[in-house]
């Protein structure tokens, strides 16, 4: 092995049933420095960190490390613990209940009794020795989250550690933490720990880190040096597209005649996970949110119809001042919001199709006014049709449709409502193109139809093609707006890497 | 951050377990003296606190079992059952030529084996707990029954000369009317409820099985990533409550002296009544048995504070116990709300100013 490298994996390859999740990917990391991992979604950054800690086994390839002779084989966490690979995931996995110095000792000590006295010690000698703000007796969730990630890196570098893999440790930090966070990853450096830094924070790659591997689509892009990197490079190279083979997609249908008056209007919103923004949107009009996975796209619009605790703001419908809540305030306005993770928020799997339709409705008209059997079978029978749902009947519980017709289920949902504005976020989603072109095509007609529609996707093509008036944000704040002839993708990327109009 | 050394010196704040079983002595103490200015008499003799402490040393048994399982995050109604069941075979087997030993030990084996049996369904199948031991509890009680529908009174004489046993201290007794010295008297379940105790409260402490029982009520998923052994600890806390609830059935007949059907009737439902008053959170991870100790003494002094001023009626108990419980669950969620970290969902005039937003 190079002199100074700690870590070397070659040529790792890992096959899902019917997925190619990682093929021939190269990753290097040298003593003393902190490596970027990016890739969007799907990229495999997590199939490669679970394969590097024992959580999932490797189908090809080696991985070789520092002190070690020839390859080794990990085949538990508690195997890459032994050759020093510690893992921080995003979730703190301490208890709250127990004091810091036993959240670092627990589960790591010999013999059968805490010895207190000298556990305390030497977490309060760590503690100090990294400049970690906690004091051993504290109990943990006294500590702010940043601290409680800290302690969490502490018990991870405490005796033989060469790899430390902090898997998305900023999330749910503010600014302050943050850079608290990189002070304490500056210090390991100096150390000579090789820190492997997964995040979808553009900017704090370029504020720590010394070098970048890019992944997409389970292959290596490259590996690259931070300084030679320019952001809308890096951009351009996690979402697969050269700046200079960029082709200018014109869309295939405006959305509809836009009539001029402002259907929904927000100022200063703001809500427990997003910060303060201003939007609105006219009738009839298709406009988006985009930006990178985790850059506030999601939060914004779940801010819009209440489904996050609303924090702030002035938010009128049609001009008139309303307060917006909570879902139910936005569903009487006739805002409706088919959200990002259908499994989790969207459907109730054991439910049929057509409960499952008739839910928004009945909840609209109250649970004292149930809606009848004829009726519901009238509606379901209705959208099944007119969505072209593929449901062996109505009954069929919605658990064994195929993903897209999931999401025309939950569509048909919210347009039982009869709403004036409706929110999409991320609706074609690991579905099949073709179902993926129709709900396209379904958004357009609504629109043409007078409904205001705001469209989420991953897939920047997506966007390009149905919406008039895209929003960009990065690291959660809304950084650009871009309408008609800047409607390019080369534009999008050199918004979100911060080139502005 | 001002000079280091003062500042490491400085106290902690009290954790959450701390903190709940402060105020549930504080509380107790309160009530215990305002017993002692309003109706005098009896609770101002020393012999009430050993009265009190003879009547429920099963209950405390069982309590500290059932506080176990309760900070591990767990459940276990069972234990009255066993208890019932217990005491019902070992009056059994004594009667019919067993000695004091064998049925103690009988007492030990039938508590393992239903802790053993629930801990593996709970630990190792996965199965709610709150299942498990209701199955338990019925087919303890069941068995109960099947043994004797009648009660059985104890005609073991060895075991008469056990219950018989007290231990007295003159000290603290007082002069009856008639001059003479009535000692303080205490019974031997009382001695063995304190000892199984102070043992517990050294396992949670100062073990790292205790600890694990801990990280397992704080965050399952974490505790697994910290390396505790999640289904072993989760087993143990069931075959250790399963224990206790035998030998608090031995107890039990120790007090009573007679075998019978409705034995400790309700008897897990005043354990989770006194577990929760001593600052065990159903929610795990918080709690000590020091606090259930008082959660007991608490529970039996008010039920005596309602028998003593004139409501006779039982179910005077019963209403009082559930106002007291009602009582301390909701001081407990105003407690850890203001600490500002449980997400308890507390309306804003409970709230007062903690609910601070960073802007």
């Amino acid at each position: 092995m190079e002199n100074g490298v700690v870590l070397a994996m070659r040529k790792i390859g890992k096959v899902f049933p019917g997925v190619r999740a990682l093929h021939d990917v190269d990753f290097t990391l040298r003593k003393g420095e902190i490596h970027a991992l990016m890739g969007e979604n799907g990229a495999g950054k997590s199939t490669l960190i679970k394969v590097l800690t024992g959580v999932y086994e490797k189908d090809a390839g080696e991985i070789y490390i520092d002190g070690e002779e020839g390859a080794i084989t990990i085949r538990s966490p508690q195997e890459a613990l032994s050759h020093g690979i510690s893992p921080v995931y995003q979730e703190i996995t301490l208890c709250p209940n127990l004091t810091v110095a036993e959240n670092m000792y627990i589960g790591r000590t010999p013999g059968a009794l805490v010895n207190w006295k000298q556990m305390e010690q030497k977490a309060g000698e760590l503690l100090r020795n990294l400049n970690i703000p906690a004091r051993p007796k504290q109990q943990l969730g006294s500590c702010s989250l940043a601290v409680q990630q800290m302690v969490a890196i502490a018990r991870a570098v405490d005796g033989d550690c060469k790899v430390l893999i902090l898997d998305e440790p900023t999330s749910s930090l503010d600014d302050k933490e943050v850079e608290m966070l990189f002070k304490l990853m500056r210090d390991l450096k100096a150390r000579g720990v090789g820190i492997i830094f997964v995040t979808h924070f553009l900017e704090q790659v370029y504020a720590v880190s010394d070098r970048i591997t890019v992944l997409r689509n389970g292959e290596l892009v490259g590996e690259y040096e931070v300084g030679k990197l320019p952001q809308v490079e890096l951009v351009a190279k996690m979402m697969g597209k050269e700046l200079e083979s960029l082709s200018v997609i014109k869309k295939d249908a405006q959305g509809g005649a836009r009539a001029p008056e402002t259907l929904y209007e927000a100022e200063g919103l703001s809500s427990s996970e997003s910060r303060p923004f201003d939007f609105h949107i006219a009738k009839g009009e298709v406009n988006g949110f985009t930006g990178l996975l985790g850059s506030g796209r999601s939060e914004s619009v779940r801010a819009i119809f209440g489904a996050d605790r609303v924090t702030g703001g002035r938010v009128k419908v049609n001009g008139k001042p309303v307060r917006i809540a909570k879902p139910y305030d936005a569903m009487k306005h006739g805002i409706g919001y088919l959200p990002e993770d259908r499994k989790r928020d969207g459907i109730i799997a054991d439910l049929s199709v057509r409960d499952n339709m008739i839910l928004a409705m009945q909840v609209m008209k109250g649970f004292f006014h149930p809606i009848s059997r004829a009726d519901a079978e009238k509606f379901a029978d209705e959208y099944i049709k007119a969505l072209e749902i593929k449901t062996a009947s109505q009954d069929t519980p919605v658990k064994s449709l195929s993903g897209g017709n999931q999401q025309k289920v939950i569509l048909a949902r919210w347009l039982l409502t009869h709403p004036q504005y409706l929110i999409l976020d991320e609706p074609t989603r690991g579905i099949d193109v073709g179902t993926k072109t129709e709900i396209q095509r379904l958004v357009l007609k609504l629109a043409e139809e007078g409904m205001s529609v705001t469209f989420i996707s991953s897939e920047i093509e997506e966007m390009l093609r149905t919406c008039s008036r895209l929003i960009v944000m990065r690291d959660r704040h809304i950084v650009g707006e871009l309408t008609g002839g800047e409607l390019t993708q080369e534009q999008v990327m050199h918004t979100i890497a911060g080139g502005g109009n | 951050m001002t000079t280091g050394t003062k500042n490491l010196r400085r106290r902690e704040p009290l954790t959450d377990t701390q903190l709940l079983v402060t105020i549930t002595v504080c509380i107790f103490f309160a009530m215990y003296a305002a017993a002692m200015l309003i109706w005098g008499g009896g609770f101002l003799r020393p012999q009430k606190v050993f009265d009190l402490l003879n009547d429920n040393a099963y209950l405390l048994i069982i309590a500290c079992g059932l506080t176990t399982v309760m900070i591990c995050g767990g459940i276990d109604i069972s234990v009255g059952g066993v208890t019932s069941l217990v005491a019902m075979s070992c009056v059994a087997h004594m009667n019919n030529g067993g000695s004091v030993f064998t049925g103690a030990l009988l007492a030990l084996g039938i508590g393992l084996a239903f802790g053993a049996v629930m801990g593996y369904l709970v630990a190792y199948l996965e199965i709610q707990p709150f299942i498990v031991s209701l199955a338990g509890m019925f087919f303890a009680r069941g068995m109960t029954t099947i043994i004797s529908v009648d009660p059985i009174k104890n005609a073991n004489e060895g075991f008469a000369g056990l219950m018989k046993t007290k231990i007295e201290i003159p000290w603290l007794g007082y002069t009856a009317r008639n001059g003479n010295l009535i000692p303080a008297r205490m019974e031997i379940g009382v001695v063995v409820a304190l000892v199984i105790m102070v043992i517990f409260l050294v396992l949670l402490r100062k073990t790292k099985l205790g600890r694990s029982f801990y990280a397992l009520g704080g965050n399952q998923q974490s505790a697994l990533m910290l390396g505790v052994n999640v289904r072993r600890t989760r087993f143990l806390a069931h075959l250790l409550s399963g224990l206790l609830a035998g030998i608090a059935g031995f107890v039990f007949l120790m007090h009573t002296g007679a075998g019978n059907a409705s034995n400790a009737a309700g008897a897990e439902m005043n354990a989770i009544a006194s577990s929760i008053i001593g600052g065990t959170l159903l929610s795990g991870g918080v709690g000590n048995v020091l606090g259930t100790f008082f959660g007991v003494m608490t529970l039996s002094t008010i039920k005596s504070i309602v028998v003593t001023s004139g409501l006779r009626d039982p179910w005077w108990q019963s209403i009082t116990t559930g106002a007291m419980l009602c009582f301390f669950i909701l001081l407990q969620s105003v407690v850890l709300s203001r600490r500002g970290r449980h997400k308890a969902h507390l309306p804003a005039w409970l709230r007062g100013g903690a609910g601070k937003q960073n802007a």
